[in-house]
């Protein structure tokens, strides 16, 4: 047997290297954002602490580290069923630093409602520990898409301050890689085999954080862990504003996506790269507004990456590649091109 | 003491009597009972205690966070949130709401999360039907909740307080389920005695008492509850090393709520002069019975009434009423049969392919009794067909025969009552 020790993380003042979140009842303080890393990796841990098992190369447990890095006190985490789900919380063991809990797949979003609910009762009657207490739920495309669409859309309307985070892995991974609402087109899954009649699967994603936007909530934007820093800055926005928010974080499966475990980051900058997945912010104040690495291409559209880019490193677009498929990618090109002009229509910070 | 001596701490005319409907009566007492979160979605006949409860919160009469959810599987599963952050939770539902909740059900009952849902009976689609039966209270019979069966509107009042209280038990933690017929209750005046505000505030300890835990990370017991100062995980994968673990405190809570039934029961009385048997069973006439009829919510009544009448002619019949559905109480049910010749289960719904759900259970029972009296299962009142005096009293008649025969073949022991053809 090979036994390897894990590598001494080294901390040099400030916190140990991993701990269990705890606030004392009436604790004040609010958690400042830091963005300068050396800072960071002194004083900040994130929520999800090492041992859980999800896959090597995963980029959901990135989304969840950044998003609490984000956290500003006292917070509770609601997850519905999926790879997060079960890979994080095997009992008796739990991967959570905060209080957390997972009731059913598609009901993340109405156990929020209630748990909102219960803080708001508790601080009406004096009964709450603190002053506030922020709830976050993490769920999977098939929790947020298909399933779960109901319920995150009744929490919307009836404005539940909550923010809702969707890691989009585009499958339903923890099943075995089945298309969901959220899938792209053309993408192979267990469900859209790639067949000599059907090249994968044949409708495009859903365009679910516009539809978000049309629930004319006060917060709802785009986000990868590949571009860390407006993640963190977006997540904070969603838990400062009043009532539901929604982050749509992109988030790369190597099992499910078929590439490299070492590319994860990677292949998500390729997607905002490409205008596959803009990065993007929206309030009812401000309207669409580019971020990021993709208000970097609005200003110059010579940085914009063929579509070509991001399938090639995903064994999920093989079949894209092979030359009797050019037509697909082009169709796949030319969706992306209408998406992202329409964006770019839309958000009053692209140039005119 | 004995029972004509107790003077309860709130008699009568300290009690104040109003005239509400079921589902009013449960709203009124959900008011009372200091309830954190009510979340929940309408369906014919449960509404009016949906609607009763809105205007409470829209008149500054509760602190209660009212959540209008877009479904009763949201309503449940808001429920499970709001129980799991330490408050008190209240749903109520019907029919379809019921199957559309039943997966989170079963999850309410594994993460042993206390409140309360009120079940106001109607008949399970297809054909969609509002009228009562019991086909919605058999679905969830087996998702390890604590089933109470009202038998009039005074009852659904006083049971919907007891429910918290036996819910929150630190011996229980269950969650719990009120009972009451569709339109036979939930539509239907009565006169009732309320008691006040306080005396139920007190009745209940006050705001929901959080359970403690022991997790091998705090040295101390910590809140069961989603607690940003000793932070849990609820709701965990738990495969087989662990589930089968998991399960079987459920089943053992669920015996000792038998205890805490009777016990909150004796209390009530105590302090109301009401109370509904032991608390699990309701006999009337049971004792020296020769034949006993089981029946369970508002159709007691009615069995009752002719029980009356048979026995002023002689014929000694008996009617024992469950009250507790959940946790079956096989042991009053041995005890109370022990003398009867003949048992005849009333079952307000059906289970095709096999006798009624509290016929079965009710054989369950009597397997174990010396007497081994003849059963025999009754379907009867489904989508809400009337169950009038004659009918009891040609099923009784029927019954008096079978006994005089001393036996009943297999292809009779399910019957139905009151159908056509
Ligand atoms: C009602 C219900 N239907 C189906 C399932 C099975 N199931 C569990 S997780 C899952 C897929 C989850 O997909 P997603 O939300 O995208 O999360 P991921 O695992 O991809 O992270 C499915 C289908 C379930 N648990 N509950
Ligand atoms: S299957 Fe995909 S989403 Fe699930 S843990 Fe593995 S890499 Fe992550
Ligand atoms: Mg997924």
């Amino acid at each position: 047997m090979v036994v390897k020790t894990l590598p001494e993380i080294q901390v040099k003042k400030g916190e140990p290297p991993y701990k269990i979140w705890i606030f004392e009842p009436g604790e004040k303080k609010e958690l400042p954002l830091i963005f300068n890393l050396r800072q960071l990796a002194e004083q900040r841990r994130p929520a999800l602490l090492p041992g859980h098992r999800m896959c090597a190369g995963c980029a959901a447990p990135i989304v969840v580290k950044l998003a609490s890095f984000a956290f500003r006190g006292p917070t509770i985490v609601v997850t519905a069923t999926g790879c997060l789900e079960v890979s994080t919380t095997i009992y008796p063991y739990t991967s959570w630093a905060l209080p957390w809990i997972h009731n059913a797949f598609e009901n993340a979003a109405a156990t929020a409602s209630g748990i909102e609910a219960a803080i708001k009762a508790m601080k009406k009657t004096g009964r709450l520990k603190y002053e506030n207490v922020d709830v976050v739920v993490f769920a999977g495309d098939g929790g947020t898409y298909d399933i779960g669409f109901q319920a995150l859309s009744g929490m919307a309307e009836r404005g539940h301050d909550v923010l809702y985070i969707l890691y989009d892995n585009e499958a339903y991974m923890n099943t075995g890689i089945q298309r969901s609402g959220g899938t792209p087109k053309y993408a192979w899954t267990t469900t859209s085999p790639v067949g000599r009649v059907i090249p994968g699967k044949s409708e495009n994603k859903k365009p679910i954080a516009d539809i978000m936007v049309a629930h004319r909530i006060p917060y709802v934007a785009t986000a990868t862990p590949a571009h860390w820093m407006d993640l963190v800055k977006k997540v904070r926005k969603g838990i400062e504003v009043n009532g539901p928010a929604f982050i749509h974080a992109l988030s790369s499966c190597d099992r499910g996506w078929r590439h490299e475990e070492s590319i994860s980051v990677e292949v998500l900058r390729r997607a905002v790269d490409t205008c596959y997945f803009p990065l993007w912010e929206w309030s009812p104040e401000t309207g669409y507004l580019l971020t990021d690495r993709s208000l970097v291409i609005a200003r110059n559209p010579s940085l914009k990456q063929p579509i070509e880019k991001f399938l090639e490193v995903q064994g999920r677009f093989r079949h894209l590649l092979r030359p009797e498929n050019k037509e697909l990618v082009k169709q796949l090109q030319e969706y992306v091109d209408a998406t992202w002009n329409d964006l770019l229509k839309r958000a009053s910070n692209a140039p005119r | 003491m004995s029972e004509l001596e107790l003077v309860p701490k709130y008699p009568r005319e300290k009690q104040t009597m109003i005239n509400v409907n079921g589902d009013e009566a449960i709203a009124y007492a959900v008011k009372q009972s200091y309830v954190d979160v009510v979340a929940a979605y309408p369906i014919t006949p449960q509404t009016i205690i949906v609607e009763k409860f809105s205007e409470f919160v829209a008149n500054g009469e509760t602190h209660t966070e009212f959540v209008a959810v877009e479904s009763e599987h949201s309503a449940m599963s808001a429920c499970v949130g709001a129980a799991a952050s330490g408050a008190r939770a209240f749903t109520a539902t019907s029919s379809q709401g019921l199957a559309l909740m039943v997966e989170v059900l079963y999850i309410a009952s594994g993460l042993r999360l206390p409140m309360v849902l009120a079940v106001v009976n109607r008949a399970l689609s297809a054909p969609i039907n509002i009228h009562n039966d019991h086909s919605d209270a058999y679905l969830m019979r087996d998702a390890g909740w604590i089933m109470l069966f009202a038998e009039n509107v005074q009852e659904a009042y006083d049971t919907t307080i007891q429910a918290f209280k036996i819910s929150e038990h630190p011996d229980v933690q269950l969650p719990a389920s009120v009972h009451i017929d569709g339109f036979f209750l939930s539509h239907t005046l009565e006169n009732i005695y309320t008691l006040p505000d306080e005396a139920v505030y007190d009745f209940l300890g006050g705001p929901r008492k959080i359970a403690k835990v022991r997790v091998d990370y705090f040295d101390e017991e910590v809140n069961y509850a989603l607690d940003p100062a000793r932070p849990l995980s609820i709701g965990n994968l738990a495969l087989y090393d662990y589930y089968f673990e998991i399960k079987v405190p459920q089943v053992l809570s669920m015996r000792k709520a038998e205890e805490v039934i009777k016990e909150v029961n004796e209390e009530w009385y105590k302090l109301t002069g009401r109370k509904y048997g032991n608390g699990l069973v309701d006999p009337f006439m049971v004792e020296d019975a020769d034949i006993v009829i089981i029946a369970m919510g508002s159709s007691a009544g009615t069995v009752r009434s002719v029980v009356k009448k048979y026995r002023e002619k002689g014929v000694k019949v008996g009617l024992l009423r469950i009250r507790s559905f959940r946790p079956f109480p096989h042991k009053d049910i041995v005890e109370l049969l022990s003398g009867s010749k003949l048992v005849a289960v009333m079952d307000k719904g059906i289970g095709p392919g096999q006798y009624g759900a509290l016929y079965l259970d009710v054989a369950a029972s009597l397997y174990h009794s010396k007497s081994k009296p003849i059963l025999v299962d009754y379907v009867y009142g489904l989508g809400g067909r009337d169950l009038s005096p004659e009918m009891v009293e040609q099923m009784i008649n029927n019954l008096l025969k079978d006994l005089e025969k001393g036996y009943i073949l297999e292809e009779e022991r399910l019957r139905f009552l009151g159908v056509r053809g």
